[in-house]
């Protein structure tokens, strides 16, 4: 069921478009910001919400890489995976990340606390490497810095 | 026209028309995969890359991609270019890197467009030494296998689901490589057009499910040109058999008709042919009894007795005229319920004396706004809607051609139109399956609607009487819909037999005949019921009660019922009647069904791929049907049955025919309405051998190494030019005889390009069948007079409407195991407020009562239907004895359900 | 120099915080489209034309003549859209990202008299989902803008409407496609689309639709309010304007600059970014982006312009620069882009979904001294198939530029990996 509060947040967008369609992006992100992620039945509500069938609606769902259709942990990590961040030495860090919470690149720790996904650059270029979690955007990054930023996460 | 030059030779081409439609048409060898004939260009797989070049001195060129190319005047391309070459073999090794190599057991094999294009682009040897990406398949009913891992990304799936066919639940999910078409989660395709997806599909990715239970190579099928018996459209299909038994059924084209495509319940009907209900020998008594045995019992009979014959609207013209001669005009009835008899001759006197032509199904997809009146057309006529949906595009596509963007540019037109759609209107008892395109849909009971179309009709022309008390809502919409046929180029009007409504049927043609008083060139087309129910009501029979009455008063001793279970055209009690009554009842069908459980005699009927006749759709053209193999048993027409050959002691000139084309001149000799069918295919005499069997058919000395090494000779067939065997004359048979595509290189259904004229036009020498009656210039008419009252809602007594189900409500298909997978059950639907005012809940049980029928049924609480209207499913069991419309009552169950008040 | 010739980022803060309506209207904002709401809309585009603007976003198509293919007038299909670009994708580019977060306001204003002059209705700004703060700040901005009357309903009094909308994307590389953008902002999958019909004929919802980068949209109103003969003073080059440089890499000073169009690339990395660091030595630069091909040393003097890095065998694409130095290995850098293609490809064209897939395994199994010297001919050839025309769109063939110019000028590298079976700098 979506909440009353999202489906005020969907219709709201829908003013801005001529047809429901056109907000099935922003609608599957307004549920996903809430829940961390949009489930099956998710997808079976927000396809009624708007008049589209699920097919539709997960045929737009998996072609996105930030709609995710799996669960995460409380906190999704964003590591830039692209060209500058690669010279600047990202898998480094990515190891690094890895090794401190204890699993690998696109999975969750055992205690839902961190989601860690490899990300196309993140626009920060020119201080690379960086990562992103949860919208704070981390810049410069070295393996030393790891612990105190994932400090800030509980 | 243009000129264009094709390895520097001028060549004449439709310049609205891309590269490779014009290649194709002109008989060149060009790979394609993602463009369709029907679907248009969309330029995703690349295949059919060729040169172009700027001039005649131009030699450097470039890589164009044909079906997103026009053929301007003057455009200069090579298919051989070297560097072209090298690029389609190229494309064919992307396809192929993820593609499992799998031929063998894919039931594609042999006949895969994958497999055909790989070849012709030379590509011969894989690369590619990584990992391939694997899916899991999905299960997708009874109709459709899936393996997704052979997929070549092409999109023609979604493309004809989605974008041509209208269906919704199946999608192209995820990107790159790994992009997977299936459904959101595992069930039944739900579109009624899902088994074209098996010939879309340019590989085995989608696959006949029915075949996979005895598959077949089509290089083993032997097959014949047929015409499909599960509904009055008449589609071409082509059916392989194999060992004695049907394997499939697979489209013919005929542009005229179906075109590309067959629905679900003719795809996959077919298996009723083999079927353990068949009957297969003459039964006496309910006792197999031999062939001479059975037919000295008919000869007696008829020499004995007073006759009379039941005819059917399922059987060819050929067996209705046989049975027509045998008992004499004056003693054959139409096998059908009085209503749909009366509606259906209605209609064809309204085709036959009204200045509006009925069109054909492609004339259909092209009329640009549609008013239908009373017809569900999906589950009734399911091809008819299937072209509708395309005919709400002409206007908005107009749009395209103004902006100078070529129609045949799919996804652009698409992008330009968005969800603009021509007008539609749908005026019915309950909700359609076109509803979602229409551009107004009106529900009323079927008098309301004929009040409508009356009401329209006056709109259009002040000189047709008005309808009167029409509440302002009504008038308005007439208004509406006036306003739309008249600003159409070619309006359409549908209506049909479905709400047994005599009104209806006039209401229709009043509004087309308007039409064509102001100068519109409308049309005019009826949903039939049957397959043959045209053709049937062309032979004059009388109606089914004058012989229930004829039985009764003892003016008759034997019936001799075709090809019909007379349990579903009456009542039980009247049906009961009339067999108890007969001294001796005579039945010629396929299958056992309550009527053959009556008979003293049984003959063995063959089914339509056993067997050869004409049939009228519901366009009133006449096609023809071929055998495609010999039955098993005593199995054989019934217009072979029915001939003084097999059946001792009839007068001499009787029935005197022994093949096909005897009989069918003996019709046309003795009917002219039906003259013309001589026409519908070419007679054995003027024609070689066409051959049943493929180049490539094997074991065709071996077949029956088991009993006999000798090989046997191949059975003669009297009745057409097709051998049973792979003898063919030099010439490509003439399209009515064509018993599948094949085309040197070209092994899948995709060798119709090489059949066509023009690629996606008529075939070459013309479409097959003719049709029966063209309207004449100046024909006298007259406008109906009476229009009907308004429907009154009457709790005492409803107006009980057949509700009809692509699945379940045709008596044949419903017998193979795939289709009877999706018949729904009974139930009786009625408006949620008359089921509040009855105290019926969603579920519950509601007697229904038709004079001594009764029959508990679910509710099914809808909104759509009209008060004091409920509708039954139509023949589906245990409802399948009723003859619908028909006026009855309903009251609740649920005491008796529960047992208790709670 | 000037804010004169710094039109796009004189009024960036130092703080990198935004500047407000208040700052921005002290600052000469607005005043661009005041005066283009004086003017027929047509002369607007002429001055845009006469400028010789050209797009930012990677293509580099005169911007003036775009809108001139506008259907205008009575009769013209309504309503007609103009949409933002600001879904800045691609790997080593962020200059879009600085103008929306420091100046807000530019690109609002910058769009609004670019619709003026399509006399396009409704506009969206199509901001990549994972610029949360520009996000932040062009909402605000937008909300700042109507309520002082410069979006709306009859904008200043001048009778012209325009409604902006913010559309936040949900991913992928290829919704920067101006066609496949606008299947995104439809709510579909975004494919690209066929061209012709091109969007500013039938464009989003069938409609005329403008689809122009950020930073090209910034510079309309400066056009309008100093002029087409100004806007070419700026440049080094034939084409006007500045253009914001970015560098990344090993370089003392990786950041962003607007500079005079035509600067040369060896003033852009000596005197900007400071030159390399570490005393690593230049080995070779992605001029414009992940999708441009490799310049080398050879070809430090060439000035950053369309015609001249077109001429040195590459494009200026975004301007945004990557640097390979020689502690940096070039395969690795090459399977890196040609991973992030593969992985982006829409999936509608072979050529593209198999051929890049293909392409990633190899520089990966060569990464791991795992190749043969058979898979150089195959991404040779794969460089040929996946070349301008044979894919659906512009993806592809810059997908594999980087790959051709690497095979080029780097081949002693994969011969290295090859013959050694495992990546040198590992
Ligand atoms: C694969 C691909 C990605 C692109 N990504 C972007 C992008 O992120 N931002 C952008 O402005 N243009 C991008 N473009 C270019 C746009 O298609 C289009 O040319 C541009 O938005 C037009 O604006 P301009 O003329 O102002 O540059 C991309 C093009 C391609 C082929
Ligand atoms: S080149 Fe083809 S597959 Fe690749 S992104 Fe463009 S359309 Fe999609
Ligand atoms: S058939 Fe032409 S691109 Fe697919």
């Amino acid at each position: 069921m979506l909440t009353a509060e999202e489906q005020k947040e969907i219709n709201e967008e829908l003013a801005h478009y001529p047809n429901k369609q056109a907000v099935c992006i922003d609608a599957m992100l307004i549920v996903q910001r809430r829940r961390g992620w949009v489930s099956d039945e998710d997808i079976h509500d927000i396809a009624e919400f708007l008049g589209m069938s699920t097919a539709d609606l997960d045929g737009v769902a998996t072609f996105y890489n930030l709609i995710r259709r799996k669960p995460v942990g409380r906190h999704v990590a964003l590591i830039c995976d692209s060209v500058s961040c690669w010279i600047m030495g990202c898998e480094r860090v990515r190891d690094q990340l890895c090794a401190r919470l204890g699993t690998t690149l696109g999975g969750s720790t055992a205690d839902g606390r961190f989601t860690l996904l490899p990300n196309v650059c993140l626009g920060a270029c020119d201080h690379a490497p960086v990562m992103m979690i949860d919208g704070d955007l981390y810049t410069n990054l070295d393996e030393r810095q790891i612990d105190p930023i994932l400090d800030r996460y509980k | 026209m243009a000129t264009i030059y094709i390895e520097n030779e001028p060549r004449q081409a439709d310049s609205n028309q891309n590269l490779l439609h014009v290649l194709l048409s002109l008989g060149y060898d060009l790979p394609y995969f993602c463009w369709h004939p029907a679907l248009g260009s969309v330029g995703a797989c690349r295949q059919c890359a060729v040169k172009q070049f700027r001039n005649e001195q131009d030699t450097a060129g470039k890589i164009v991609i044909a079906c997103m190319t026009p053929a301007a005047d003057g455009t200069r391309v090579s298919i051989k270019d070297p560097e072209a070459a090298e690029f389609r073999a190229a494309v064919i090794q992307g396809l192929m890197q993820n593609h499992p190599h799998d031929c063998p057991v894919c039931d594609e094999g042999g006949e895969c467009h994958l497999q055909d294009m790989t070849v012709m682009t030379g590509h011969c040897s894989r690369h590619y030494r990584f990992t391939k990406r694997t899916f899991r398949n999905q299960y997708l009913g009874p109709l459709l296998n899936h393996e997704m891992n052979r997929c070549i990304q092409c999109q023609r799936c979604v493309r004809f689901y989605r974008d041509y066919a209208g269906g919704h639940d199946l999608n192209a999910f995820r990107l790159r490589d790994t992009v997977y078409f299936g459904r959101f989660e595992d069930g039944v395709l739900e579109n009624e057009f899902s088994g074209n997806l098996a010939e879309v599909c340019p590989t085995g990715v989608f696959t006949d499910a029915t075949l996979k239970r005895h598959y077949t190579r089509k290089w083993d099928l032997q097959m014949a040109p047929s015409v499909c018996v599960h509904c009055a459209a008449g589609c071409n299909i082509s059916v392989g058999e194999r060992y004695g038994t049907l394997r499939r059924v697979v489209n013919r084209y005929n542009h005229a008709v179906n075109g590309y495509f067959l629905c679900d319940r003719g795809r996959f009907g077919y298996e009723f042919v083999n079927s353990d209900q068949r009957i297969r020998e003459c039964l006496l008594g309910g006792e197999p009894t031999e062939l001479t045995r059975a037919m000295f019992r008919l000869g007696t009979l008829l020499r004995d007795g007073n006759c009379i014959g039941i005819g059917s609207p399922r059987a060819s013209l050929e067996s209705n005229f046989a049975l027509r001669q045998l008992v004499g005009p004056d003693h054959f009835y139409a096998g059908v319920a009085d209503e749909e008899w009366s509606v259906t001759l209605a209609a064809l006197e309204v085709l036959k004396h009204g200045p509006a032509p009925s069109p054909s199904l492609d004339e259909i997809e092209h009329c640009d706004a549609v008013l239908v009146l009373g017809e569900d057309v999906t589950n009734v006529l399911p091809l008819m809607a299937l072209r509708l949906r395309q005919s709400v595009r002409q206007q908005p596509v107009r749009k395209a051609t103004d902006l100078h963007i070529p129609l045949w540019l799919d996804h652009a037109v698409r992008e330009l139109v968005q969800d603009e759609r021509g007008p539609l209107f749908i005026a019915s008892p309950s909700v359609t399956r076109l509803d979602d395109v229409a551009t107004e849909v009106l529900r009323a009971a079927p008098s309301g609607l004929a009040r409508l179309g009356f009401a329209v009709a006056h709109a259009l022309d002040p000189d047709a009487p008005a309808a009167p008390d029409l509440s302002s809502e009504v008038e308005a919409v007439a208004g509406r819909i006036a306003a739309a046929l008249r600003s159409a180029r070619s309006p359409l009007v549908i209506s049909g037999t479905s709400c047994g409504s005599r009104e209806l049927v006039e209401a229709a043609a009043q509004v087309a005949w308007a039409l064509c008083k102001t100068g519109k060139p409308a049309r005019l087309s009826f949903c039939f019921p049957e397959c043959n129910s045209a053709g049937l009501a062309l032979m004059r029979p009388r109606p089914l009660s004058a012989a229930f009455q004829a039985m009764q008063r003892g003016s008759a001793d034997t019936v001799i019922i075709l090809e019909n279970d007379l349990y579903r055209r009456g009542s039980v009690a009247e049906v009961s009647t009339l067999l108890d009554t007969a001294r001796h009842v005579v039945v010629l069908d396929h299958l056992k069904n309550r009527t053959t459980g009556k008979a003293e005699l049984v003959l063995p009927a063959g089914a339509f791929a056993e067997t050869d006749g004409t049939l009228v759709n519901n366009e009133l053209r006449a096609q023809r049907f071929f055998q495609a193999f010999p039955p098993q048993g005593e199995v054989r027409a019934s217009w072979h049955w029915l001939s003084n050959s097999l059946i001792p002691e009839l007068p001499a000139g009787t029935c005197s025919w022994r093949t096909l084309d005897d009989i069918v001149s003996a019709i046309a000799n003795e009917m002219p309405d039906l003259a013309p069918i001589e026409h519908a295919a070419p007679s054995r005499k003027e024609l070689g051998k066409v051959a049943r069997e493929p180049n490539r058919y094997s074991g065709r000395t071996s077949i029956l190494a088991n009993i006999s090494v000798h090989e046997p000779k191949p059975p003669e067939d009297l009745d057409s030019a097709l051998a049973f065997s792979m003898e063919s004359g030099p010439q490509p048979p003439p399209s009515a005889l064509i018993p599948f595509f094949w085309s040197p290189g070209w092994n899948s259904i995709q060798s119709v390009n090489k059949f066509q004229g023009e690629v996606g036009g008529p075939l070459r020498g013309g479409d097959p069948g003719v049709r029966l009656i063209d309207q004449k210039a100046e024909i006298a008419w007259q406008y109906f007079s009476a229009t009907p009252p308004a429907f009154q809602p009457n709790s005492d007594e409803w107006l009980l409407l057949p509700h009809f189900h692509i699945f379940g409500s045709e008596e044949l298909s419903r017998q193979a195991p795939a289709i009877s997978e999706l018949v729904p059950r009974a139930y009786v639907g009625l408006n949620a407020t008359d089921a509040a005012l009855l105290g019926v809940k969603s579920g519950e049980l509601i007697k229904v009562t038709i004079g001594d029928s009764v029959h508990e049924l679910e509710a099914s609480l809808r909104t759509d239907v009209p008060r004091g209207v409920a509708l039954l499913p139509a023949g589906i069991p245990p409802v399948d004895n009723l003859s619908l419309p028909a006026r009855g009552r309903l009251s609740p169950l649920r005491a008796a359900v529960y047992g208790f008040a709670k | 120099m000037s804010p004169m010739e710094r039109p796009l980022t004189s009024n960036l803060r130092p703080d990198g915080n935004a500047v407000d309506i208040a700052a921005y209207e002290r600052a000469g904002g607005y005043e661009g489209l005041r005066k283009a709401l004086t003017m027929q809309p047509q002369d607007v585009t002429e001055l845009v034309k006469r400028s010789s603007l050209k797009g930012r976003g990677g293509a580099g198509f005169p911007t003036g003549m775009k809108w001139s293919f506008v259907p205008m007038g009575a009769n013209a299909p309504k309503p007609k859209y103009l949409v933002a670009n600001a879904d800045e994708m691609e790997p080593g580019t962020f200059k879009d990202r600085v103008l929306m977060e420091g100046d807000p306001h530019q690109l609002i204003e910058g769009m609004t008299v670019a619709a003026y002059a399509i006399q396009a209705e409704v506009g969206y700004i199509f901001l990549r989902g994972e610029y949360r703060c520009s996000a932040q700040r062009l909402r605000a901005a937008v909300a700042e803008a109507k309520e002082r009357g410069f979006l709306g309903h009859n904008i200043l009094g001048s009778g012209f409407g325009f409604e902006l909308h913010l559309h936040i994307s949900a991913g992928r590389y290829i919704c920067g496609e101006e066609t496949a953008l606008l299947n995104a902002l439809e709510g579909k999958r975004a494919h690209p689309r066929t061209k012709p019909p091109f969007p500013q004929v039938s464009g989003l919802w069938g409609k005329p639709t403008i689809v122009q980068n950020v930073e090209t949209l910034c510079n309309v109103h400066h056009i309008v309010n100093k002029g087409p003969e100004w806007f070419r003073t700026l440049s080094r080059s034939g084409d006007g304007g500045t253009k914001l440089y970015g560098v990344s890499g090993k370089v003392n000073r990786p950041g962003l600059w607007e500079l005079p169009l035509g600067t040369t690339l060896r003033e852009i990395l000596e005197e900007h970014a400071g030159g390399m660091r570490d005393g690593l030595r230049f080995r070779g630069v992605l001029p414009g982006g992940a999708s441009t091909d490799f310049l080398v040393e050879q070809h430090l003097d060439t000035p950053m312009d369309y015609t001249e890095v077109q001429k040195a065998g590459s494009r200026l694409g975004t301007g945004t620069m990557v640097i390979l130095d020689e502690g940096t290995c070039p395969v690795g850098m090459v399977w890196n882009l040609e991973h992030f293609f593969a992985q982006e490809s829409c999936g509608w064209c072979t050529p593209c979904w198999s051929g890049l897939a293909w392409t990633e395994k190899i520089l990966l199994a060569m990464e791991y001294g795992k190749a043969e010297e058979s898979d150089l001919d195959t991404l040779r050839f794969q460089t040929k198939f996946l070349a301008p025309g044979n894919t659906f769109c512009a993806f592809a063939p810059g997908a594999v530029e980087p790959l051709q110019s690497a095979l080029k000028y780097f081949s002693g590298d994969f011969h290295r990996h090859i013959e050694e079976k495992r990546c040198p700098w590992r």
